[in-house]
């Protein structure tokens, strides 16, 4: 089903220090990510998902372990893994067009002008962003700002996908229409996603490979093969297999707050001795 | 219709403070000789255009505050952004930065006249302190504001160090250097009265301290208002060139 291995994290841990002590945010995580796969990280918030990611995209290395593309570790951000955040960083200074250029005009991946303005009216169809080309950031919508983060980073050709609850701030119409044109342009250009979302469904319907993290620290708890073929059309989202099998792996992940109450619990309170306890 | 209510929304303010000033004068509260009149002050205006040379105090004026408020901004800006963008140079220089500010200009007036005399540079090292220091706290605090994932996101794109810079930081940092400017002339011309109590011949503040001697309360209304109108139109000059500069912001001047 999937191609090569390409981004190999090997036993990955990683501490922040904090003025208590190193806190773990994540603990021993290997995982293969291989070509073409879409891969969705489900967990309970803040627990350590993001930083996961981070070290992926490059802003952070690992405290322990060790994260590698194609057999080299990965030392910072690059042009080859698009990073797309949950708050769009649609660069507000730029035009539209401008923010889909701005990585085609930076000295790593620069193109001849005439090239570089067929890559943007590309994906400027691409996303229906046209009639868009010369607005301000600022006279966007949500899921309008998220296509062009998203063809911005298209451009560049990157191999990777990287995206932190992309659609997380997007209503529940957006939404969809966002995961349909992601499949969309995926199915068209092929790329390597990391994924992370709060929704299982949402998981389900666009991955190939599901992580169920567990709480902070972040581990690996689970990982589910999501078994349905691509093109995934939007009524597979009412097929009986496809909700038993999110019921499964919600529980899973209920499970997982389930544990994050109950470690919370146990940490002793501001005041010990105060309170009924 | 919608012309002619801006205008009168432009002007409706003026004419309240004006109707106000007569009010004031005709209510017997004060001693109408404490108190000229609209009238009385436009024509001195007028007067000290003909016969006086007031523009040319005006020019003196403008002149000081333009030197003053560019070599305090292009100081301002660079040292606001030392500042803002490195933590531990902030934490450091702060203090001294507020210290310096709270003095008040006319304070160091003896100072000024032993290390500067009482030339024109003396009055311009005044208009340029009051300006910097201005200039340098909102020019910190923008920067200090400027959000990282601009930052992360263009780095993710492949930007060098160089290019985040002039590419990512500096648009960023534009509409605080127009702020800054902004601050920075309104502070200097209200430092200029003090700036031209140094033997200053010609000025607006020389013409107002001029009027104090002799008691010619008009005229120091007339020299008020003007520093005023001219501070009030030079704002809205560069107004005019951010909202031009920075047309994609969401507040628009």
């Amino acid at each position: 089903m999937s191609g090569r291995p390409r981004i190999v994290l090997d036993h990955v841990s990683k501490d922040f220090p904090t003025t208590t002590g190193p806190l773990r945010a994540v603990e021993d995580v290997s995982l293969t990510i291989h070509e073409g796969e879409f891969i969705s990280l489900v967990g309970p918030s803040g627990c350590g998902k993001t930083t996961l990611l981070g070290m992926v995209a490059g802003f952070t290395e690992p405290t322990a372990g060790r994260i590698t593309l194609d057999g080299r570790p990965i030392t910072g951000p690059g042009p080859d893994r698009g990073v797309i955040f949950q708050e769009y960083a649609v660069f507000p200074w730029l035009t539209v067009r401008d923010n889909i250029a701005f990585g085609l005009t930076l000295r790593a991946n620069r193109v001849p002008a005439a090239e570089r303005e067929a890559i943007v009216d590309r994906y400027l169809r691409f996303m229906g962003l046209e009639a868009f080309a010369a607005a301000w950031p600022r006279t966007l919508s949500g899921g309008m700002k998220q296509r062009v983060a998203l063809a911005r980073a298209y451009a560049v050709k990157s191999d990777f996908l990287l995206m932190d609850e992309p659609f997380g701030a997007l209503d529940a119409q957006t939404r969809t229409a966002m995961q349909h044109l992601l499949l969309d342009v995926l199915e068209r250009e092929g790329k390597t996603v990391l994924f992370i979302t709060h929704s299982v469904e949402e998981a389900l319907y666009l991955s190939s490979r599901i992580v169920v993290v567990t709480a902070r620290p972040a581990r690996v708890r689970h990982i589910v093969d999501v078994p349905f073929p691509y093109p995934r059309p939007e009524k597979l989202r009412r097929a009986p297999e496809f909700n038993d099998l999110r019921a499964e792996v919600e529980a899973l992940v209920m499970q997982e707050y389930a544990d994050q109450e109950r470690q919370h619990d146990r940490r002793p309170g501001p005041d010990p001795r105060g309170g009924e306890r | 219709m919608t012309l002619a209510r801006r205008w009168f929304a432009r002007l409706a303010p003026w004419a309240a403070v004006v109707v106000l000033w007569y009010a004031v004068r005709e209510s017997g509260l004060v001693k109408p000789a404490l108190v000229p009149s609209p009238a009385d002050v436009a024509q001195q205006f007028w007067r000290m255009m003909t016969t006086q040379r007031l523009w040319l105090d005006m020019y003196m004026s403008f002149q000081r505050v333009l030197l003053g408020v560019a070599f305090g901004i292009a100081a301002a800006v660079p040292v606001g952004f030392a500042l803002g963008w490195y933590r531990p140079v902030r934490l450091v220089v702060d203090p001294l930065i507020n210290f310096f500010r709270a003095l008040p200009p006319i304070a160091l007036i003896p100072l000024v006249i032993v290390y500067f005399g009482i030339d024109e540079t003396a009055k311009v090292v005044m208009l340029f302190y009051a300006a910097f220091f201005a200039g340098v706290i909102v020019m910190y605090e923008g920067i200090v504001q400027i959000n990282p994932l601009f930052i992360r996101a263009a780095r993710t794109l492949g930007a060098t160090d160089a290019e985040i810079f002039w590419r990512v930081i500096i648009p960023l940092a534009v509409p605080h250097m127009l702020t800054a400017l902004r601050v920075s002339l309104g502070v200097a011309w209200a430092t200029l009265v003090a700036s031209e109590l140094i033997a200053a011949q010609r000025g607006l503040g020389a013409v107002i301290q001029n009027a104090s001697n002799y008691f010619q309360i008009d005229i120091i209304y007339m020299g008020i208002i003007c520093i005023g109108l001219i501070a009030l139109v030079m704002d809205r000059g560069l107004r005019r060139v951010a909202a031009r500069l920075v047309q994609w912001q969401e507040r628009l001047a």
